[in-house]
């Protein structure tokens, strides 16, 4: 009996962990940056990448300027 | 949604391209010139004391960006995707940067096309005009 409720208790944390991720990873992924260079090449980072990390918070910036609080 | 055809009207200022760029692009919130050393020219839609603000973060985006370029390559223009709206750039040879906030979720190929012109008309009146 201890050791069922043990393993449903694991079961049940690493659900919700699962879903905590899920969330983090794809709640970030609907922002994302498209750069482009003139000779026609470009790259796009998105989701939670270092570059987006990088990039996303100034496009943010740009954004809170027109829009204050 | 129409199109912005500025090269029918000729050259004109930055002020008067951009109210032309938000009144024929209604999805776009605000727009602003800025320069290639991070100083605002014009802007439209945004609010008093905000301007400075809005030029520091542009210029520091195109830097930063910039930075991911490969050899040779000159940054163009910039379409981030935030949760509440949307950042357009597009640099001009000149390094002129028309910037431009989206609220809704619009075709980006458009809002560049229209971006591309209002920059072209600026640029004209900058190499020929007084």
């Amino acid at each position: 009996m201890g050791r069922k409720l043990l393993r449903f208790a694991g079961f049940a944390s690493g659900a919700v962990a699962g879903t905590v991720l899920c969330r983090r990873v794809f709640g970030a992924a609907g922002e994302r940056v498209d750069v482009y260079f003139d000779d026609g090449s470009f790259v796009t980072f998105a989701g939670r990448s270092s570059e987006a990390a990088r990039l996303v918070p100034l496009a943010q910036r740009v954004l809170a300027a027109v829009r204050p609080a | 949604m129409r199109s912005l055809h500025l090269d029918t009207v000729g050259a004109v200022d930055a002020a008067r391209a951009l109210a032309d760029l938000v009144e024929i692009s209604p999805h776009i919130e605000a727009a602003a010139v800025v320069a290639g050393d991070g100083i605002l020219g014009d802007s439209v839609g945004v609010p008093e004391g905000r301007a400075d603000e809005l030029a520091r973060a542009v210029h520091e985006l195109l830097e930063r960006a910039g930075a991911f370029r490969s050899e040779g390559a000159r940054l163009a223009q910039i379409h981030a995707e935030l949760g509440d709206g949307e950042v357009f750039t597009v640099t001009g040879t000149q390094g002129q940067t028309v910037v431009a906030v989206v609220g809704k979720r619009t075709a980006a190929g458009l809002v560049f096309y229209d971006l591309k012109r209002c920059l072209a008309a600026i640029e004209s009146k900058d190499g020929h005009g007084s």
